[in-house]
């Protein structure tokens, strides 16, 4: 990681102004703060001054810094003035017991792997920053890893936690077709290793489960913050298990290689000798694409004889794959 | 995705940084560089660069006695005069919301021990974080135990009683089950699965295994310490690991399968623009990829090596006949 020199300058920069910001007790005038930070001092012209700290202001705002505009003189309220209220800015004094830091340390952890990693691992700084500690959190012989592959989670959990309504182009399950959708993001939920949205859906009048996965392409805003209410109490999960999976199961019987497909014969509801070549398994499934991703990959060695569904989803995968040849589009960049 | 990205960063990540480091130096006065350089993940240089850009700020005024006192050339580090951002930074929405909802994740995690401490720790952070956790309620981690609670529950118990196993144990790569002792290390969740990571005697190595593959556990009446030499793996770098020597792979993934490069871990990753990919990884073990790439269908295919193609578009052809032989349904002859 290597800081460009005007980079270094300006993280000079806006540290001394919060620090100064954070020492005074009195709001500070522009001309003040422009006097006392030497790196404000430098600028050219008043006007490139103000350019700058206008920046600057934002920048630290969008870090979550708490500095405040306030007339300088309460008698003239004409000019404003800055400062950053301390105990706003300040973490709150919390002091965590070791057996406590073990678990915000799994905590954390747990999103080593999504995007959330470097705000975790920032967290968990923070709360340390206050005290010492021991980690212990190896004895507890437990260690959850979160995952957020799919490329939507970002600005889709944006969306959620400011209400903002957004539009995408969703992948339906069978077909695999695209079509645009209109949603008010309720909820986010990562539910048997796979991210979900819940929301109303606005084209179809009615609350709707997503599966972020399923997202194509980039997901655009349509509307401002805080545009809709979110259902007091929403629960994502219990929505997503009502509405995404939990369907009742169905059955299927499959030809299965004797000697192969040895998970699918531990869950199966019956198994039955065909020949010495083909066993007879009948075995209960909820979820036909992912049954027809497990089935597929045991290519040869399984067959679907029924229901047709699943059967066809099992075929459109092989046929998927005897495509050797890459399609253009697939490698033009 | 672990790569480290050579990018120069942004003025306020590092400032973002700084805010952090001076409380926890504080609290922390004589502790090595290669310490703070662990924590903050960065390396020793930048460390010393951001001590001596500290070293330069301070209240207004720009005298010496106004700046940060820093001082590290023994290799350890004092820091003084500090004063007004000796606290750190209030957590920030993303900061919060990832503690909370791992730890309202983990507190619902089957068996785990420590359910109380989740608790207590839970409460103090909510209180702490204030208006920044509104929205974390919408947001949540189911981590459940699927169908292998019982088997979970004997595997934690040979953990704490340090008792080796017998595990039969389908190898889902190659479909065929196999019986191995092993001595284990740890129980974890990774993207929604269990794993018991363990000494596998048969293996001569640490193995993970997957609770759902499990077919039978069987807590024996020995010892099982793990040997000295067996470290648990670094789960950062994912659960699958390559070796240099394994075979090269290059795949296009369509924008459907561009899972595949999270999970595996991948040499290089160029991305389409239709949002897919094209990926090399090394394997020795060719099966699985086999397997794969019949269940992405067109998602995917098999750039390199050609051999491996070949076999990919010859089981999906066998498999398509036993179709068209049931059915007399028309099959693309390929």
């Amino acid at each position: 990681m290597s800081t460009q020199p005007n980079a270094a300058v300006k993280t000079e920069r806006l540290l001394n102004l919060v620090i100064c910001l954070l020492y005074t007790r009195m709001p500070m005038s522009k001309a003040k703060i422009r006097d006392v930070v030497p790196q404000y001092g430098a600028t050219a012209s008043e006007e490139a001054f103000d350019r700058m700290f206008e920046r600057d202001k934002d920048e630290l705002r969008d870090l979550g810094i708490p500095l405040v505009t306030e007339p300088l003189d309460v008698f003239f309220d004409d000019e404003p003035g800055y400062r950053i209220d301390r105990r706003e800015y300040a973490l709150p004094e919390i002091s965590f017991a070791s057996d406590e830091l073990a678990v915000l340390g799994l905590a954390s952890r747990a999103w080593a792997q999504a995007s959330l990693a470097g705000p975790a691992a920032q967290a968990l700084r923070k709360l340390k920053a206050a005290g010492v500690e021991r980690d212990d959190s190896s004895l507890i012989g437990i260690e959850p890893r979160v995952r957020t592959a799919e490329p939507a989670f970002e600005k889709v959990k944006k969306a959620v936690l400011e209400r903002i309504p957004v539009t995408f182009t969703y992948r339906a399950a069978g077909s695999g077709e695209g079509t645009t959708r209109h949603v008010q993001p309720w909820g986010i939920a990562s539910w048997h290793g796979r991210w979900y949205l819940t929301g109303f859906d606005t084209d179809r009048g009615a609350a709707r489960v997503f599966r972020l996965g399923r997202i194509e392409g980039d997901v655009a805003t349509a509307g401002k913050p805080a545009a809709y209410d979110v259902p007091a109490g929403h629960q994502p999960t219990a929505m997503i298990s009502t509405m995404a999976g939990e369907r009742d199961p169905q059955p299927a019987v499959l030809r299965v290689r004797v000697g192969a497909g040895h998970s699918l014969r531990r869950r199966a509801v019956d198994v039955g000798d065909l020949d010495d070549m083909w066993s007879q398994v009948r075995i209960d499934f909820t979820d036909t694409e992912a049954f027809a991703d497990e089935i597929s990959s045991f290519g040869p060695d399984v067959v679907v004889e029924n229901p047709t569904e699943l059967r066809e989803s099992v075929i459109r995968r092989l046929t998927g794959a005897l495509d050797l040849v890459p399609r253009s589009d697939e490698v033009s960049r | 995705m672990n790569a480290k990205r050579h990018v120069s960063e942004s003025a306020t990540t590092r400032l973002s940084r700084l805010l952090t480091m001076v409380p926890w130096l504080l609290k922390r006065q004589g502790v090595e560089i290669e310490e703070v350089a662990r924590e903050f993940g960065v390396t020793p240089a930048q460390v010393e660069a951001d001590l001596a850009l500290l070293f330069l700020c301070g209240t207004p005024g720009g005298y010496h006695g106004d700046l940060i006192e820093a001082e590290w050339e023994s290799g350890k580090v004092f820091l003084g005069n500090a004063d007004t951002i000796k606290r750190p930074l209030r957590l920030g929405v993303d900061e919060a919301l990832a503690l909370i909802v791992g730890l309202r994740a983990l507190a619902a995690v089957p068996g785990i021990g420590e359910r109380d401490a989740v608790v207590r720790a839970l409460a103090k952070l909510e209180a702490a974080t204030g208006s920044a956790a509104t929205g974390a309620s919408r947001i949540q981690v189911v981590i459940d135990e699927g169908t292998s609670k019982e088997t979970m529950a004997l595997a934690q118990e040979a953990l704490t009683a340090l008792r080796r196993v017998h595990l039969r144990y389908l190898v889902p790569g190659r479909d065929e089950s196999t019986e191995r002792d092993v001595d284990p290390m740890r129980v974890i969740n990774f993207d929604a699965q269990w794993y018991l990571e363990g000494w596998c005697h048969r293996a001569e190595d640490v193995r993970l295994f997957r609770f759902d593959r499990i077919e039978s556990l069987t807590v024996l009446d020995q010892d099982g310490t793990p040997p000295a030499e067996a470290q648990p793996r670094d789960l950062d770098t994912g659960v699958f690991t390559s070796r240099a020597d394994d075979q090269l792979v290059r795949l296009t993934l369509g924008s459907g399968a561009a899972w595949v490069s999270d999970y595996y871990p991948t040499e290089s990753i160029e991305p389409a623009k239709d949002g897919g990919a094209v990926v090399t990884l090394r394997t020795a073990d060719t099966a699985w990829l086999r397997r794969l790439m019949w269940r992405l269908g067109s998602q995917a295919r098999v750039l390199e090596p050609a051999d491996l193609a070949l076999e990919v578009q010859q089981g999906a052809r066998e498999a398509l006949k036993a179709y068209a032989a049931a059915a007399g349904s028309t099959v693309p002859s390929g």
